[in-house]
C-alpha cells in the first residue's frame, strides 16, 4: 500500500533532494554540521505539528488550533520548568491534550465542522495563553535541565576520538549522530511511531477509513467518533510537544508565537501529497513536506547571506506561496490524470 | 407556515403556503430571530450595566469596529454559500491598501490633480483586488483545488507581495479628501458605515432575488445537480471569489483611510478569522447552500458587542477571545440543532 | 453457535409492536417481523412503507420508540451497527457501503483486523483471508488494490462477502442486486443458498419480484409503517404481492398491467437526435442511436454497458473522444450541459440524490433551476411568473407537497422525480433523456411517471429512456437500442420489441470481454 501514494510523496522527495543538492552546490557551509543541526532543531517543531495535522487531515478534518495550542503549551511549560524537565514537559503536553480533547469533543460529539471548531479553539487557546502570561513571554528556568528539550544533544557522550582531527568520515557520522538535537530525536521518534500507528494498527486503518467515507465507516461498525476524537487529541498532544520544545529552544514561553503554524503545517501535509479530503495519506511524505518547506527557507537565508541579489525577507512569503502554488497545480494535474485512468 | 403580506400579488388559485415576499422586509427572515434576540439582549444588558453606553460615541465606535469585518464578510458569505472559503482576504486588503496611497500620491505615475488621483486610486486598487480574487476563483474552478488550499496560497504570498511592493515601509499620508471614505460623516454616521450598509443591502437583495444569487446557493447546495441543470458552475465560483476580492479591496482602502497610513504588515492581519466567525454566528451554513448576508452583519455586531461589553466591564481582551470562541461554537451548535 | 435441535417454532428474530416516529411523522406503527433460522425472508413495500426504518431499528442505527425485539429468545438492544454486527446481525446497505480509497482487504477486515502478538496488523494473514473469502464467491481480484478501482458489481460483492464473513447469524440485504448483472445475481443467489445451508437467516429487500420468487422462502409485506401480510412465497402470486403492497383491489391492479405504459399514438415526426460511432473513455466504444420527435426510444443494456455514459456525453456532461452527435440536423458538440439545455435537451440523472435535487432548496427553486435565466430580466428573477409556473406544474403532474416552499428533501422519491421532470418540462424541451426514471420509486408513483412520459411523447417530445427494468423498456419504447460493452449491438422497432429478443441482445456473448 505505501507504494501507491508514495508516487505523490516521491515528487516531494525529489524536490527536497534537488533543493539540498542546489544548496550544497551554491553555498559554502550549507552541508556544514552547524547548518544541518540548526535546520533539524528548528524544524522539529513544525514536523511534530505537521504529523498531527497529517492524521487529522487523513480523517478529512482540519486543525487550525495547532499554532496557538503550541503557544499555550510553551507558556505552561515555561511556568513549570523551574520544577524540572518532567513537570515542564508533562505540563506542556497536558495543555496540548486538553485543547485536543476540547476539539475532539466539539467535533465528534457536537458534530460541528472541524474547520469552525478548531478556529474557536485557536482563539480560546490564544486567549488563555495571553491571560496566563499576562501578554508577555514567560522566561523558562535555566536552573533545571528543561532547556535540554529544545537545545540539548548527546554530544557529551561522544568518545574522544570522533572529535579528533583524524576522526575521518565515520567519526564525523558518529559525531553528527550524537550531536543530533534532542528535539529532532523527539520528532524522529514521533514519526516512526506515527508511521507504525498508521500502517500497522487498526486505529491507523480506521483513520483512513473514516477519511475515505465517514458514513460508510459508521455503517461498517467502526468507532468513527472515537477515531475522530483521538486524532484531535493526538494533534493536540503533538502541538503541545512542539510548544514544550518552543519554550526550551527559545528559553521562554511564547504566548504570541504560533501564528500561521497551522497553515504552514497544512502546506507541508499537502506538499507531501496527502489528500485534503481525507482517506489517503502518508506520514513519511509529510516529513518530507515539512523539510522541503523548511529547507526552502534556509536556502533563502543563504541567498540573502550571499548578498548577491539581496532578497528582502518579504520575498520569502511570496516564494513560499509560489511554491505552494506549483505543488497544488501539479497535484491537481496528477490526481486528475489518475482519476481519469 | 401560511402567511401573506400586502406586498405579494394576489395568490394564484390553489396556492398554498407562503409565497416569497417582496421588499426589504423579506430579507429578514424568521431564521434571524434568534440572532436578533441575542443582539437585543446584549443591548439591554449594556443599557443597564455599561456606563455611557447610550451615546453616539459608543455607537460610532462599535459600528466602525464592525465595518471592515462586515464588508469583507459580504464577500465571504457569498464564497461560503458556494461551499468555499477565502483565507486570503486579509492579504488582499493589504495589497489594495499598499497600492492606493502610491497612486493618489502620484508615486507610480503622474496624476493631474488630487481628485483624479483619488478616483484612480480607488478604482485601480479595487480592480487589482478583484483580479487577485479572480486568481483564487481560477484555482478553485479550473483546477478544482480545495478552496482552503487555493486561498492559502494568496494568504501566504499576497501579504508578501504588498510588503515587497512597499519594501515593508509604513506609508504615512495626510489626504483628508481620501480619508472621507472612512471618517467623513453623513447624518452624523461615519461614511464607512453607509458603505457597509449599502453593500449589505445590495448583496442580501442580490442573493435572494437575482439569478446569480440563486445560482450561488444552488452550487453550494449540490454542485453536481447544479451543473446538470445548466448552471455555469465555474463562472459562478470564479465570480464569488472576485466579489470577495473586491470587498476585501474596499475594506483595505477603508483601513488605510482610518489610519491615515498604510502598513502592509498589518492591514487586515488575521481578519479572516473574525470574518468567518461573524459569518458562522450569523447563521450561514459553513458547508454551503444556505447563506444570509444580514445574518453576517448581525453576527459581526454580536461578536463586537460582546467584546465591547466585556472590555467596558473590566474584562481583559484576552478573555474576550475565549468568550468569542465559545460564542462561535454555541452559534454553530444551535444552527445544527435547528436543522435536526 | 446455534444448535440443530433448537425448537423450530421459535423464530431466530422476532420484532413485535415496533413504533418509531421522526418528529411528528410516524414511520412505524406497531410493525412486526419474524425470521426463522436458515430462512430467507423477503421484506417488501412501497417507498415510505417503513422497510428501511425497520432495518435501521434492528441494526441499531435508529432507536425504536416502543416494541420488543428478541434474537434467539433473548432481548436485543443493539445501539449501533457495530454492536449489531458483533451480535451476529450484519447489514448490507443500499448505497454507501465501503470505502473506495482503501484496499479490498481493508474493506473486508475493517473493524475486526487480524493482529499479531504485538497488537500490530497482520497484513499477510488478512490478505490471505480476503483472497480465500472472495474465492468462495468466485471473485479473483488483487486484494491489495483500492476498492474504487473495481466495478460497482465487484464492490457490491465485496460488501456481501464482508457481511457474510462476520459469522453473521442474520444478514440483511437492502436491494443487493440493484447494481449486479445477471451472472452476478446468480452468484449472489448461490451465496444466499449457501448461507441457508449454514442455518443463517437472510432478510432480503428488493423491488424486483422475480428475484423474490427465485430466492426467498417467505415474504413480509409492509405498508404505511405497518406489517400487512406475512406469507410463504408459494402462497402468494405476484399480483397478490403488488396488490397487498399498494393496498388495492386485485382486479384494479390487473387492469393496470405490469407498467403504466400504453401504446403510443405513433405520430412520430422527423429525426431529432442522431448519434454516430460515439466513443467515451473506456466505457463507450461505438455507440450509435437516433431519436425522432414524438417517440420513446429505449436504451437497454446490462450494468456497465455504457448507457449512462452515452447519455451524459450527448448532454455535454462529459466530453466524448470520437463520433458525431447531430441534434435537429446540426452537428453539435456541447461543451457543457448549459449548451445542451440551450439547444432544447433535458436530462434526468439516475442518481437523484447526488445529481438531481438541491436538497436544501424548495420545490419552487428546484423546479425552476434551469429556467431561471429565462425567468429573469436583467438578472432579476420575476417571482410572479416563477410562482405561476411552479403552481401550474405542481397541479398538472400532481406533485404532492405541502407548498411550493417545502424543501425538496422532505418529498418522497416519486415526487422528487416529478419535480425534476417538471424542471425540464417547463423549459419546453425537444428531447428529454431519462436515466432510470422510475428507479427507487414506489409502484404508485412509478405508474404515474410512466403515464406522464408516454403523454409527453404523444405530445411530440422525443424521449431517450434508459432503464434496467426490462418490462419498462419493452412496454414503454417505440424503438429500442441495445448497448453491450460500449457497443450498439441491436435495434428493435415496433412488434420486434419483445422481452426475449431484447434480453438476448443484452446478454448475448456475455463474458466475452473480461
Amino acid at each position: 500500500m505505501p507504494r501507491l501514494h508514495a508516487s505523490a510523496g516521491f515528487g516531494a522527495l525529489l524536490a527536497l533532494l534537488l533543493i539540498i543538492g542546489f544548496g550544497a552546490w551554491r553555498y559554502d557551509g550549507f552541508i556544514s554540521e552547524y547548518n544541518i543541526l540548526t535546520v533539524l532543531r528548528y524544524n522539529s517543531m513544525f514536523a511534530l505539528v505537521g504529523l498531527g495535522m497529517c492524521f487529522v487531515i487523513m480523517t478529512g478534518g482540519i486543525d487550525l488550533s495547532v499554532g496557538s495550542v503550541a503557544a499555550l503549551s510553551s507558556v505552561v511549560a515555561a511556568y513549570l520548568s523551574p520544577y524540572g524537565l518532567i513537570p515542564g514537559l508533562l505540563g506542556g503536553l497536558a495543555a496540548g491534550v486538553a485543547a485536543g480533547t476540547i476539539n475532539g469533543f466539539i467535533i465528534s460529539k457536537m458534530k460541528i465542522l472541524p474547520f469552525i471548531a478548531t478556529l474557536a479553539t485557536m482563539l480560546a487557546a490564544s486567549g488563555v495563553a495571553l491571560l496566563l502570561s499576562n501578554q508577555q513571554s514567560v522566561p523558562a528556568s535555566y536552573d533545571t535541565n528543561f532547556m535540554a528539550l529544545g537545545q540539548g544533544d548527546f554530544a557529551l557522550y561522544a568518545p574522544d576520538w570522533v572529535n579528533g582531527e583524524d576522526a575521518g568520515f565515520f567519526g564525523a557520522v558518529i559525531r553528527i549522530f550524537l550531536g543530533f538535537p534532542i528535539p529532532a530525536w523527539i520528532a524522529l521518534f514521533a514519526y516512526l511511531l506515527g508511521s507504525l500507528i498508521l500502517n500497522r494498527t487498526a486505529f491507523g486503518r480506521h483513520v483512513l477509513a473514516v477519511g475515505g467515507g465517514e458514513e460508510a465507516s459508521r455503517l461498517m461498525g467502526l468507532p468513527t467518533d472515537r477515531t475522530i476524537f483521538l486524532v484531535y487529541v493526538m494533534s493536540g498532544l503533538l502541538a503541545g510537544m512542539a510548544g514544550v520544545i518552543l519554550a526550551a529552544q527559545f528559553g521562554a514561553g511564547q504566548p504570541i508565537e504560533g501564528i500561521g503554524w497551522e497553515l504552514f503545517a497544512i502546506a507541508s501535509v499537502v506538499v507531501g501529497g496527502t489528500l485534503l479530503t481525507g482517506g489517503k495519506g502518508s506520514v513519511g511524505a509529510t516529513l518530507v513536506g515539512t523539510l522541503l518547506l523548511g529547507i526552502l527557507f534556509t536556502v533563502l537565508n543563504f541567498e540573502n547571506g550571499m548578498g548577491w541579489i539581496s532578497l528582502s525577507a518579504y520575498w520569502q512569503s511570496v516564494l513560499r506561496g509560489g511554491f505552494l502554488f506549483v505543488v497544488v497545480i501539479l497535484q491537481s494535474r496528477l490526481t486528475r490524470s489518475t482519476a481519469a485512468a | 407556515m401560511s402567511s401573506t403580506t400586502q406586498n405579494a400579488p394576489s395568490p394564484v388559485p390553489g396556492s398554498v403556503g407562503s409565497p416569497p415576499r417582496g421588499g426589504i422586509a423579506s430579507l429578514l427572515s424568521r431564521r434571524h430571530i434568534g440572532t436578533i434576540a441575542a443582539l437585543i439582549a446584549l443591548l439591554i444588558f449594556n443599557f443597564i450595566f455599561t456606563p455611557h453606553f447610550a451615546t453616539m460615541q459608543t455607537l460610532s465606535v462599535n459600528l466602525t469596529q464592525v465595518c471592515v469585518i462586515v464588508i469583507v464578510g459580504v464577500g465571504m458569505t457569498m464564497v461560503i454559500a458556494t461551499g468555499g472559503i477565502d483565507l486570503s482576504v486579509g492579504s488582499i486588503m493589504a495589497i489594495a491598501g499598499a497600492f492606493a496611497p502610491q497612486i493618489f500620491q502620484g508615486m507610480l505615475f503622474p496624476v493631474p490633480n488630487l481628485y483624479v488621483g483619488i478616483a484612480l486610486a480607488i478604482v485601480m486598487s479595487i480592480t487589482i483586488a478583484g483580479f487577485f480574487g479572480l486568481f483564487n476563483g481560477w484555482l478553485v474552478s479550473s483546477f478544482r483545488v480545495q478552496p482552503i488550499i487555493a486561498t492559502l496560497i494568496l494568504y501566504i504570498a499576497g501579504r508578501g507581495i504588498a510588503q515587497v511592493w512597499t519594501n515593508g515601509d509604513l506609508q504615512v499620508f495626510k489626504v483628508p479628501e481620501f480619508q472621507q471614505i472612512a471618517i467623513g460623516r453623513v447624518f452624523g454616521v461615519p461614511f464607512q458605515v453607509w458603505i457597509m450598509l449599502a453593500l449589505v443591502l445590495i448583496a442580501a437583495w442580490a442573493l435572494q432575488r437575482t439569478v446569480f444569487g440563486r445560482q450561488v446557493l444552488a452550487v453550494g447546495g449540490n454542485e453536481q445537480a447544479a451543473r446538470l441543470a445548466g448552471i455555469p458552475v465555474r463562472r459562478v465560483k470564479r465570480l464569488v471569489y472576485v466579489i470577495s476580492g473586491v470587498c476585501s479591496g474596499i475594506a483595505g482602502l477603508i483601513v488605510i483611510a482610518m489610519n491615515s497610513a498604510a502598513d502592509a504588515n498589518l492591514i487586515g492581519m488575521g481578519i479572516e478569522l473574525d470574518v468567518i466567525a461573524a459569518v458562522a454566528v450569523g447563521g450561514t451554513l459553513l458547508s454551503g447552500g444556505r447563506a444570509t448576508i444580514i445574518g453576517t452583519l448581525l453576527g459581526a455586531l454580536i461578536i463586537q458587542l460582546v467584546r465591547y461589553t466585556l472590555l467596558a466591564n473590566g474584562v481583559p481582551d484576552a478573555a474576550a477571545l475565549v468568550v468569542k470562541a465559545g460564542l462561535i461554537v454555541l452559534a454553530v451548535w444551535l444552527q445544527r440543532q435547528d436543522r435536526a | 453457535m446455534a444448535t440443530q435441535d433448537m425448537a423450530v417454532a421459535e423464530p431466530f428474530l422476532s420484532m413485535q409492536g415496533i413504533n418509531k416516529s421522526f418528529g411528528n411523522i410516524p414511520a412505524l406503527i406497531g410493525a412486526s417481523l419474524e425470521v426463522r433460522e436458515g430462512e430467507v425472508m423477503a421484506l417488501i413495500g412501497q417507498n415510505g412503507a417503513g422497510k428501511s426504518t425497520m432495518i435501521k431499528v434492528l441494526n441499531g442505527f435508529s432507536r425504536k420508540d416502543a416494541g420488543t425485539i428478541t434474537v434467539n429468545g433473548a432481548p436485543w438492544a443493539a445501539t449501533s451497527p457495530e454492536m449489531a454486527q458483533r451480535g451476529g446481525i450484519s447489514t448490507i446497505f443500499q448505497e454507501i457501503n465501503l470505502i473506495p480509497f482503501r484496499s479490498v482487504t481493508e474493506n473486508i477486515y475493517l473493524g475486526r483486523e487480524i493482529k499479531t502478538r504485538f497488537g500490530l496488523l497482520d497484513l499477510k494473514a488478512m490478505q490471505a483471508g480476503a483472497r480465500a473469502l472472495l474465492a468462495e464467491f468466485d471473485i479473483d481480484v488483487d486484494v491489495r488494490r483500492p476498492l474504487g478501482e473495481f466495478s460497482t458489481a465487484i464492490q457490491q460483492m465485496v460488501a456481501i462477502a464482508r457481511a457474510v464473513s462476520f459469522e453473521a447469524r442474520l444478514v440483511i440485504m437492502d436491494e443487493p442486486t440493484s447494481s449486479l448483472d445477471d451472472t452476478e445475481v446468480g452468484v449472489l443467489f448461490e451465496t444466499i443458498r449457501r448461507l441457508k445451508a449454514k442455518r443463517v437467516a437472510v432478510v432480503f429487500v428488493s423491488h424486483k419480484l422475480d428475484e423474490l420468487y427465485a430466492v426467498c422462502d417467505r415474504v413480509t409485506v409492509m405498508r404505511d409503517g405497518r406489517t400487512v401480510a406475512v406469507s410463504t412465497m408459494a402462497e402468494m402470486t405476484k399480483l397478490q404481492l403488488v396488490a397487498t403492497m399498494l393496498g388495492r383491489d386485485l382486479a384494479e391492479v390487473r387492469r393496470a398491467g405490469a407498467t403504466a405504459f400504453t401504446e403510443g399514438s405513433r405520430a412520430i415526426g422527423e429525426e431529432l437526435l442522431s448519434v454516430r460511432d460515439l466513443g467515451v473513455g473506456r466505457r463507450v466504444r461505438d455507440a450509435s442511436l437516433s431519436v425522432r420527435r414524438g417517440e420513446i426510444v429505449g436504451l437497454a443494456g446490462l450494468l456497465g454497458a455504457g448507457r449512462t455514459e452515452t447519455a451524459r456525453a450527448i448532454f455535454g456532461a462529459d466530453p466524448h473522444e470520437k463520433g458525431s452527435i447531430r441534434f435537429q440536423g446540426k452537428e453539435t458538440d456541447f461543451a457543457a450541459p448549459a449548451d445542451a439545455i440551450q439547444a432544447g435537451i433535458g436530462f434526468c440523472s439516475e442518481d437523484r440524490k447526488h445529481e438531481g435535487i438541491i436538497p436544501g432548496m424548495s420545490v419552487r427553486e428546484n423546479l425552476t433551476l434551469a429556467l431561471l435565466p429565462a425567468l429573469s430580466r436583467a438578472g432579476i428573477v420575476d417571482e410572479g411568473r416563477q410562482r405561476e409556473i411552479v403552481l401550474r406544474f405542481i397541479k398538472e403532474i400532481g406533485i404532492k407537497c405541502s407548498s411550493p416552499e417545502q424543501k425538496i428533501r422532505e418529498l418522497s422519491g416519486g415526487n422528487q422525480q416529478k419535480v425534476l421532470l417538471a424542471r425540464w418540462l417547463c423549459m419546453n424541451p425537444k428531447l428529454l433523456i431519462l436515466d432510470e426514471p422510475t428507479r427507487g420509486i414506489d409502484v404508485g408513483a412509478k405508474a404515474e411517471i410512466q403515464r406522464l412520459i408516454r403523454k409527453l411523447a404523444d405530445d411530440g417530445l422525443g424521449v431517450l429512456m434508459i432503464s434496467s427494468e426490462i418490462e419498462e423498456i419493452v412496454e414503454g419504447s417505440d424503438r429500442v437500442f441495445v448497448l453491450r460493452d460500449g457497443k450498439m449491438t441491436a435495434e428493435f422497432d415496433g412488434e420486434a420489441i419483445t422481452e426475449p429478443a431484447v434480453m438476448d441482445a443484452m446478454a448475448h456473448a456475455h463474458g466475452e470481454v473480461a
